[in-house]
């Protein structure tokens, strides 16, 4: 065991556009209390983190990761002429490109460098019902979990000896074969990844324990998923997951809160998890959001925005504040937004780089200003 | 006297033209004929639509279900499903690719299934009367900012789009192009009105502005003139590109997949003669769709391009559950169990990814896609007490014992019936091998046999040749 662990990436996308103000709060300033008449945190519940600022009362579990120093926050994050889209904004995220639609997603290229031949198909695991664009590159294998591991598989309706037959004529059926043309032999190919990488993850949970015990929400059970493949060392690089969603138009108050409790607790189970096995010293969690949200409150939630926070957490981190909170005064804000002043691919450079390095240029298309949140080892 | 070969082309052309049919189904209208058969899809008079107050009663939030899903998706499914007008549906489906709205920005279910009535009601009528009607359309005014398109600051976003994914394509018109039909959209909006209740909404309607209107002269593609919207859609109609454009999507959708449509001003149709065919009726008929329709559905190039596409999660899903039937009702959770699979497989209906619609063809297919449509089919025909299975399982039982080879044709005959390769069929032989004869003799052989049935069908549908329209 003395070799070096390979570095290994979580992704938390909060989908639905997370509201920075109220997650990471500037209540020491005028502002924030001017422009949140019908959405604000009560000043007294706010958990201070220094003079100027505060987390949420529902990252409570988050607090003790950051005092240890193992929690960045990333302020300002974004882009130049946010669209305010959900689905473009999303899309821009997982391309790196702003101005044409791309298809080709940011972690797909990663993993096409981490895995060139193809020979683990499942470097890059992906929770959810649907594959994310971010993990998209034709002829990249990506094992897309939905549901619980323990059950994931192909034609889990069939049951004992039964199945494995079944699964046995499946492969045969899906062999390369001549002359069938390029979409069979696709679909042939994305078959068999598909089989081999539900094989091997579905063993995961079976060589797992642990005492730890995640909180009941959508997004512990997914991080409990990745804890046990993660565990398993099965040679997963990348795992992405979403949680959400986050899309507080109206009625904030009570749903951002409950969001981010079911975040920060589950984050904080992970985390522990991974150390009770050892495993926690090779990895590092991002968590994103497409865009921030609008800076003055609608009445009872807020509107899509621009400028929004990142995390990122893991022993490999170096934590503390990065970049600056973006100035709420009228006149520095684009369209009522919190303009961005950190690039998102700056954030994907650093974790490309110093973290799991590869070439991030070619990666996130150019060279941007990032932050250096990962310690050097 | 109904042959193979005429269930074999009623079930393509049910495929294609609708969601599919039952051996029941595809029986009567084979008997019917096909040319009748065709005539009646593009012309359903006699038939019903799906029923919304039995949608209504079931799930009353169905009606109006604002921003939130699934509850639009399940109102779609719901017509998907039920509906007797199969073309009808798959038309208000082929303009819900190419006129891609999605709820991502409109956040409005409620009026993005306006828009899908609209496209039934209109799917199949004059092209040129469906493009007015889709510029008033509220959920595309929003959705391309028309709403923020003024006389004195001009939007050009549904301008350009109308000319680039809705009529002709990139390179048959100019930047100033673009620029003067905005122009000619000034002033066509919607209007609200605030609901007297906090949660309610009350409908968008198109609101024509006329001091917001720029009305000077306008240079579009060679004519000039004080245009309104209405007369850049009546000059875009009469190009030669907007009948090719419109004809290729047709192609792409009913007949064979093309490439993504970005890339159509670089790649020529796969065949050419029957783009131009279809673009001819579009031009000689005044721009009838129906006519469209009648001139492809009947032409031989239609007839013989069985299992040339790759189903979009839509029609596998509705197109499965229509032939093993049980989902007909919209039970408590129609939305999580039958609504929500085409987004869990890549297709979120009333949500398209942009403007450009979905990536379709080989681009539905990735390791997660493929297990999750091969598992959903799966577990459908696996249900051996349901109607649909039940009626196969009756089929193959009247059939007396079955020998491997027989047993194995008459499955995939009754799943199609679908063409498959040596290889795929070696394998379901072996399976069948495996137990022997298909007996029905004693309770014990029918319930086994009953097993076997459901197994080898699950088998079948987890094959590629499945996944195929």
């Amino acid at each position: 065991m003395a070799e070096k662990k390979e570095p290994v990436l979580v992704v938390l996308q909060l989908s639905g556009g997370n509201d920075y103000l109220n997650t990471i709060i500037p209540y020491a300033n005028s502002l924030y209390w001017d422009n949140r008449p019908a959405v604000s945190i009560p000043e007294d519940q706010i958990i201070p983190i220094d003079q100027a600022l505060g987390f949420n009362p529902s990252m409570e579990a988050l607090k003790p990761i950051y005092d240890a120093g193992d929690m960045a926050v990333i302020h300002g994050v974004g882009y130049a002429n946010s669209p305010r889209s959900h689905f473009r904004s999303m899309d821009i995220w997982h391309t790196c490109e702003p101005d044409t639609v791309g298809t080709e997603g940011w972690l797909g290229r990663a993993l096409r460098d981490i895995d060139p031949n193809k020979e683990n198909v499942v470097t890059g695991v992906s929770f959810g019902p649907s594959m994310y664009r971010a993990m998209a590159l034709p002829g990249v294998p990506v094992a897309c979990v939905s549901g619980d591991l323990e059950t994931y598989g192909m034609l889990p309706g069939i049951e004992g000896q039964q199945r494995l037959k079944v699964l046995e004529r499946f492969k045969n059926a899906y062999a390369p074969a001549i002359g069938l043309g390029a979409v069979m032999d696709y679909m042939g190919q994305t078959g068999l990844d598909s089989m081999a990488g539900a094989d091997v993850l579905k063993a995961a949970p079976q060589r797992y324990q642990s005492s730890v015990t995640y909180p009941d929400s959508k997004v512990a059970r997914k991080l409990r998923g990745v804890a046990q493949v993660h565990t398993a060392e099965v040679g997963t690089r990348v795992f992405y997951l979403d949680h959400g969603s986050f899309d507080t138009h109206a009625s904030q108050g009570g749903e951002h809160a409950k969001l981010w409790r079911e975040v920060s607790e589950g984050v904080s189970a992970f985390f522990s998890d991974l150390r009770e096995h050892d495993a926690a010293d090779n990895v590092v969690m991002l968590v994103f959001t497409e865009f921030g949200r609008r800076v003055h409150d609608n009445g009872s939630g807020t509107d899509h925005g621009a400028g929004g926070v990142a995390f990122a957490i893991g022993d490999p981190v170096k934590g503390g504040m990065y970049s600056e909170y973006p100035s709420l005064k009228a006149e520095d804000l684009t369209q009522g937004d919190l303009m961005p002043n950190q690039d998102f691919r700056g954030v994907y450079t650093t974790l490309l780089e110093d973290w799991l390095e590869l070439d991030a240029p070619s990666i996130v298309g150019g060279t941007f200003e990032s932050p250096a949140f990962i310690a050097k080892a | 006297m109904v042959d193979n070969h005429d269930i074999g082309l009623m079930a393509h052309l049910m495929r294609r033209a609708g969601f599919g049919a039952p051996r029941e189904e595809l029986e009567r209208r084979a008997a019917k004929g096909y040319e009748a058969t065709v005539e009646e899809l593009i012309h359903p008079k006699t038939t019903e639509p799906a029923d919304e107050y039995t949608l209504l009663r079931y799930q009353p939030a169905a009606l109006l279900p604002g921003g939130m899903p699934p509850m639009g998706n399940v109102n779609w499914m719901f017509h998907m499903v039920n509906t007797q007008r199969p073309l009808e549906e798959k038309m208000a489906l082929f303009w819900h690719h190419v006129f891609a709205t999605g709820n991502s920005k409109v956040d409005n279910y409620d009026q993005l299934l306006a828009q899908i009535a609209m496209f039934r009601q209109r799917g199949m009528g004059n092209y040129r009367d469906l493009l007015v009607a889709l510029a008033k359309d509220p959920a595309m005014l929003y959705w391309l900012d028309n709403n923020e398109n003024h006389k004195d600051a001009v939007n050009e976003n549904w301008g350009r789009e109308l000319l680039e994914l809705f009529s002709m394509g990139q390179g048959n018109y100019t930047e100033k192009d673009v620029r003067q039909a905005s122009r000619a959209f000034t002033g066509w909006t919607f209007s609200v009105k605030i609901p007297r209740l906090p949660y309610g909404r009350f409908p968008w309607e198109f609101e024509y502005v006329a001091e917001d209107h720029d009305d000077g002269e306008k240079e579009f593609l060679g004519h000039t003139g004080n245009f309104n919207g209405e007369d850049i859609i009546d000059i875009v109609v009469q190009q030669p590109a907007c009948g090719h454009f419109i004809a290729r999507h047709l192609y792409n959708f009913f007949v064979a997949d093309e490439p993504q449509v970005p890339s159509w001003k670089i790649n020529l149709p796969r065949d050419e003669a029957a783009v131009a065919a279809l673009a001819d009726t579009f031009h000689e008929s005044g721009y009838d769709i129906a006519a469209m329709l009648t001139t492809l559905f009947t032409s031989d190039f239609f007839k013989e391009a069985y299992f040339t596409k790759v189903k979009s999660p839509a029609e596998l899903v509705v197109g499965t559950l229509r032939l093993v039937g049980g989902a007909e009702l919209p039970r408590p959770d129609y939305g999580r169990d039958v609504a929500l699979q085409p987004t869990y497989m890549g297709q979120d209906l009333l949500n398209p990814p942009s403007v450009e619609g979905w990536h379709t063809g080989k681009e539905w297919i990735n390791s997660g896609s493929l297990m999750s449509r091969i598992n959903f089919v799966a577990e459908m025909v696996g249900s051996t007490d349901l109607p649909g299975v039940q009626d196969m399982i009756g089929r193959l039982r009247a059939k007396g014992p079955l020998d491997p080879d027989a047993f194995v044709d008459s499955c995939l005959d009754l799943m199609g019936p679908l063409q498959v390769g040596t290889d795929t069929r070696q394998e379901l032989l072996e399976q069948a091998r495996e137990g022997g004869s298909l007996a029905w003799d004693t309770a014990d052989e029918v319930e086994a046999s009953v097993v076997r049935v459901g197994e080898m069908l699950q088998l079948i549908v987890a094959m590629r040749e499945y996944q195929f329209n």
